[in-house]
């Protein structure tokens, strides 16, 4: 039994082979996953291994606020005398105190800062005297004496820089020029993960950060025969109670688990996305293996009537589902290394430059690769298998035997809509039940989903065929435009062909077509456009064609509807979002300039300095610039903002109680909080409210105003303060963004005026207030290019599913279609009938999965606050057009196979 | 048998039809070297205008492979073809289609009905093919003709075997081709549904002055043809105009004794 269904593999290799990307692809995009990751992770742990190499016991501020953000600034930094005192523990052989900022750029020939994506510009420190301690070798030049710098080789290498040469580093004030004593490199690599590296002599580096008299960490080396960990405990014993002390590998440890969590969310992040491509695949499986048992009755009934037992045809069926299994996910295995070699690669034309390590494939990798494309399949392999148990062996003898209906055929419907409520069910609980756990709501919501598609897909076997007649002139239209508009590339091809001598057939006439029915109708005569498209009967025939066995449309459009859903879900979302955030733009901000980092991704902000040689431009008459960092309020980590300047003059809240001039006067103590967050802990006018800063410093506030946040989010945190205050006691305060009012508005001269005043921050820029707004909008564009492609995947699938499909169809339609030949339908003709229904497959598709993506967006945004629906028509329509060039290109392949069909053998074929 | 019926095509019968397939020493051979098959060895006839034409012969013989080249299907490895007076077998694949189109049609054994497609929507599917408009005058007579102006709106699988057929017919009628090619279309019908088949194709010649080429194995056909030909070896080897079924009995076993 087996060997028959392995020739029969064999026999349909392009079939078995079609089947197989399906599952291939959402493999690939799993083992491509676990590859990069597990890399980048095994990329960072070596990274802090080396860094932490030497130090025994390793001393830091103690944060009462938890580095959830991982921003910098939070651990604060003290006092320079500790160094002495750690120096003076028994067990100590040597110590060394050291300043960091992540905020430190250095600045380029051209004047612009070296930045590589959002990776940190580090400056720190370096101590050469303990050699255990320092992690950075010298490749030219000497140590940085006072007022000196060396930069590491990648930095070097994109500026041009050689050590004797004077460069600008930025901190935060204005560039400061230095001499370049020479160039480092961190172990073997030129350079960090892309980040950029300045270091200095502490007395430099103390006085750049602003850490006068003080130290962010101490490493210390511990006497030979002493261990790490009883050094920590002496440290311990011998430093004030909030000072941190760990061993070397304590550190490592922690600061490659707090990167590895953010990359387990990367990884769940694209792993949610091969789900989605393995259940586009399991239908596409479904599909294939449907059809072919279909057509394979025959053959079953010949087996049964043989002495076959119903369990070895199940057998037969699931056999061959598993050979494709476990062939697909061999080759999505490979692929995925290929896939993660692939994206290191584009990394490292960034400028992200990974350690020089191997690709890292753990076993778990090719475990779960290949387990989960079997699994897959074999699941996706059941129904159509339980099918082909189904056929009596009197099918053997009959002509044009079909499958018995399934056992759940009287089922289907209700059955299908039951699983459609209940998906709806677990969407809904997800989204609006309180207090379920990101946890918890995540599986309802994919649940929920997964449901309602698979209800759908089910239940659209009922509706194709009025679905296939609306769609069909939308597709054939959209055919004639897409034609007509590549028509020259077309006509160059048929010139082309010509020239080579393998004569094509000349582009059809559409732009003629559309010509004459202008022209027509410029004459008055309103022709029906419809009255000018000929071979009509074509498209007819391929609208007849698509309602034939509606379960196999339904079910390859219900493919494409799963992707099609998420990329309207994404449009929708992101329509929702730019739309909300542009009108909160407008009704918040009153300024007509803007400072910006000039890296959007940026987390450091722009220098306090700026804004203040801003304030002086001539022009200028009002400006305020906001800050942010993190503190404990009510016990739980929150952001909280701080405001200088002139507030009034640039924003504008609605205000419940106050207005925008007590932003103006906040004074010491004042403090203005959101409405929500008023509500939720009972603050009114003058109720105190206690901040808790990183050092754990507490500021004892009082609510002097409460506020209204606009739909789109709101340009303060929910609690915010005098920037006075906040900078006092946040370590290394920095503007996010300044708003300013300029005399005259928006012009020339005076963004003129702004760029000179900005000549010494190249990390600040001056924008207009539209040029803000969609400088903060087009920060979404990453994102959602990421989305898309990640999408592209499960799109791609299941066009794979509507290949095999039309392949199939092809194939079980020979005959048929050799008749249509001998009767006069001609290879074009024959062509323009399978791509029209390939075409009226795809829009079916396209058109429930818009619809499921507006509803499921529309849902989603209702949940998200101040956000309000926005209907994205043009990326809609654009999708509508996709889904026909899907469909066009879907059918290419199938409507060769059917135009070169040999007409005779094709009659006779059975 | 010392006749050679291939040199005379047809003489014998009415002078009065023009030609409506002419053909000139075709030759057919499948493969290559020591395997080649020669289906046709030199077949010359000229298909006379509202006539019914018969071929028979044993399986092997050349018939199906005959009709084939006629009908444009397949090209002759050499001889000629022409239909209607067009030399096919030069044309390209859009041409020989958009001829087979307006000169050509086609009843099989199989019957070869679209299943999603009415009765009347395969009728007319040619004519839809061709982007022409359907005469309903003629669409009434033919439908009339083969009985089904009843079961237009049914679809093949609610219609019986003969009635599919009869469709096929009035499909292949609606677009008044040059000539009709009939392969064994009683092959796959009763005896009884056969026979009434063979009367509405003869009731075709007749009244409709219908051109048809009809490769079968029923000796019934004798009783409605014009003319018949007896193919063995790819050659013709008999030619019996106006015969009974017991000549035609006689003939094939002649031809299998030989």
């Amino acid at each position: 039994m087996i060997r028959i269904t392995l020739r029969g593999l064999l026999t349909r290799k392009l079939r078995s082979f079609l089947t197989a990307i399906a599952i291939v692809l959402g493999v690939c995009m799993i083992s491509g996953t676990y590859v990069l990751t597990d890399t980048i992770n095994h990329s960072f742990d070596s990274l802090y291994q080396q860094i932490y190499k030497g130090t025994d016991a390793n001393i830091t501020g103690r944060s009462v606020v938890s580095n959830d953000y991982s921003g910098t600034g939070i651990t604060p930094s003290f006092s320079e005398s500790v160094l002495a005192k750690v120096r003076a523990v028994k067990d100590v052989k040597a110590a060394s105190g050291g300043v960091g900022s992540a905020s430190c750029s250095i600045v380029g020939k051209n004047g612009k800062v070296v930045s590589t994506g959002g990776a940190p510009n580090l400056g720190y420190s370096i101590d050469p005297s303990i050699p255990e301690l320092n992690t950075v070798t010298l490749v030219s030049g000497s140590w940085p004496k006072k007022n000196e710098v060396v930069i590491d080789q990648g930095a070097a290498n994109k500026t041009g820089y050689m050590a004797g040469d004077m460069i600008g580093i930025l901190v935060n004030g204005p560039v400061r020029k230095m001499r370049l004593s020479g160039i480092i490199k961190f172990g073997e690599s030129n350079s960090i993960l892309g980040a950029t590296l300045a270091g200095f002599d502490l007395a430099t580096a103390q006085q750049l950060f602003d850490r006068q008299g003080k130290l962010d960490a101490i490493q210390a080396v511990a006497k030979p025969g002493v261990s790490p960990e009883k050094l920590v405990q002496e440290l311990r014993h011998a430093l004030p109670k909030d000072l941190t002390v760990r061993t070397g590998q304590q550190e490592a440890s922690k600061a490659s688990s707090d990167t590895s969590k953010q990359i387990s969310a990367f990884q769940y992040f694209l792993l949610a996305f091969a789900g989605i491509a393995l259940f586009v695949g399991s239908f596409v499986i479904i599909n294939t293996l449907s059809i072919t048992v279909a057509q394979r009755t025959r053959e079953f009934a010949t087996l049964r009537t043989l002495g076959g037992s119903r369990l070895q045809i199940l057998g037969s069926v699931m056999v061959e589902a598993i050979v494709i299994g476990i062939a697909a996910s061999i080759c999505g295995l490979v692929l995925g290394f290929g896939l993660a070699i692939g994206l290191m690669r584009l990394f490292e034309k960034l400028g992200l430059e990974l350690p020089k390590n191997a690709m890292v494939i753990e076993p778990r990798t090719v475990i779960v690769s290949l387990v989960v494309g079997v699994v897959v399949t074999l699941i996706a392999s059941i129904w159509p298998a339980l099918r082909a148990v189904r056929v009596p062996p009197i099918a053997a003898v009959r002509e044009g035997a079909v499958l018995p209906p399934s056992f759940f055929h009287a089922y289907r419907t209700p059955g299908s809509l039951a699983l459609v409520a209940m998906g709806f069910g677990a969407l809904l609980s997800g989204l609006f039940v309180h207090g379920l756990g990101t946890g918890l709501t995540l599986v309802l919501l994919g649940a929920g989903a997964l449901l309602i598609f698979i209800g759908v897909a089910i239940v659209a076997a009922r509706v194709v065929k009025p679905i296939a007649r609306a769609v069909s002139p939308i597709g054939t239209f959209a055919v004639i435009l897409l034609s007509t508009l590549i028509w020259p590339f077309s006509f160059l091809l048929w010139l082309f062909s010509l020239a080579i001598g393998r004569r094509k057939e000349f582009p059809d006439f559409w732009p003629f077509v559309l010509l004459l029915w202008l022209i027509r109708s410029a004459r008055g005569k309103k022709p029906r456009l419809s009255s000018l498209i000929p071979d009509r009967a074509m498209n007819r025939l391929a609208l007849a064609n698509s309602g034939r066995s509606p379960e196999r449309t339904a079910s390859s459009a219900a493919a494409l509807m799963i992707g099609c859903a998420l990329v309207t879900l994404v449009a929708v979302l992101s329509a929702s979002l730019i739309g909300s955030f542009k009108g909160a733009v407008d009704s918040i901000f009153t300024g007509n300039y803007a400072l910006t980092p000039v890296n959007s991704s940026s987390t450091t902000g722009i220098p306090i300095a700026s804004s203040k040689a801003v304030a002086k431009v001539p022009g200028v008459e009002a400006i305020s610039s906001v800050r942010t960092g993190f503190a404990r309020v009510f016990g739980k980590n929150s952001m909280v903002t701080a405001v200088d300047g002139q507030p009034s003059k640039v924003f504008r809240l609605k205000w419940k109680t106050g207005s925008e001039s007590t932003l103006d006067s906040l004074g010491a103590t004042g403090a203005v909080v959101s409405d929500a967050f008023a509500k939720s802990h009972h603050l009114n006018l003058q109720s105190p409210l206690k901040v808790v800063t990183p050092a754990g410093k507490s500021l004892n506030l009082k609510v002097a105003g409460i506020f209204k946040p606009p739909t789109g989010g709101s340009a303060f945190a929910d609690v915010t303060f005098s920037a006075k205050t906040f900078d006092a006691n946040f370590q290394d305060p920095a503007n996010m963004y300044t708003l300013l009012n300029m005399r005259g508005g928006t012009s020339e001269a005076n963004s003129r005026a702004l760029d000179k005043a900005l000549k010494g921050f190249p990390n600040a820029q001056a924008q207009t207030r539209k040029e803000f707004a969609d400088a903060q909008i087009a920060s979404l564009n990453p994102i959602l290019m990421v989305l898309y492609v990640l999408l592209a995947f499960s799109v791609l699938i299941s066009f794979v599913g509507i290949v095999v499909m039309l392949v199939l169809t092809v194939y079980e339609r020979t005959r048929e279609l050799g008749m249509l030949r001998a009767i006069g339908i001609t290879q074009r003709q024959t062509r323009r009938m399978i791509r029209h229904e390939s075409v009226i497959t795809a829009l079916i598709g396209g058109a429930m999965g818009i619809a499921l993506g507006i509803v499921f967006g529309a849902l989603l945004v209702s949940r998200i606050p101040f956000v309000s629906f926005t209907l994205p028509v043009g990326e809609l329509f654009l999708f509508a057009i996709l889904a026909v060039i899907i469909g066009i290109a879907a059918a290419v392949l199938p409507a060769r196979r059917a135009a070169r069909l040999n007409v005779l053998e094709a009659l006779q074929y059975e | 048998m010392s006749t050679d019926f291939s040199k005379q095509p047809g003489s014998a019968t009415a002078s009065s039809n023009g030609v409506a397939v002419h053909a000139v020493d075709l030759y057919r051979c499948y493969g290559e070297g020591d395997t080649a098959v020669n289906a046709l060895r030199g077949v010359s006839l000229d298909v006379l205008t509202g006539h019914l034409t018969a071929v028979m012969g044993p399986s092997g013989s050349g018939k199906s492979t005959l009709m084939h080249i006629l009908a444009g299907l397949d090209k002759p490895t050499s001889g000629s073809v022409e239909i209607d007076g067009t030399e096919i077998t030069t044309l390209d694949d859009t041409a020989l289609t958009r001829l087979r189109r307006k000169h050509v049609g086609f009843i099989f054994q199989f019957f070869n009905l679209l299943p999603m497609l009415t009765a009347r929507e395969n009728i007319v599917l040619p004519l839809e093919i061709a982007g022409e408009k359907v005469d309903p005058d003629w669409f009434n007579e033919v439908v009339t003709k083969v009985r089904l102006s009843k079961r237009l709106t049914h679809r093949p699988a609610e219609l019986s075997g003969g009635q599919q057929q009869r469709v096929a017919i009035a499909r292949a009628l609606i677009t008044r081709p040059t000539v009709l090619f009939a392969d064994e279309p009683t092959g796959n019908l009763d005896s009884r549904t056969g026979g009434e088949i063979l009367d509405l194709l003869h009731d075709s010649v007749e009244t409709l002055g219908q051109t048809i080429v009809m490769v079968t194995h029923d000796a019934r056909v004798a009783t409605i043809a014009d003319r018949v030909l007896f193919l063995g070896d790819g050659e013709i080897v008999k030619e019996l105009p106006e015969t009974t079924p017991e000549e035609i009995q006689k003939a094939i076993q002649e031809i299998g004794r030989k």
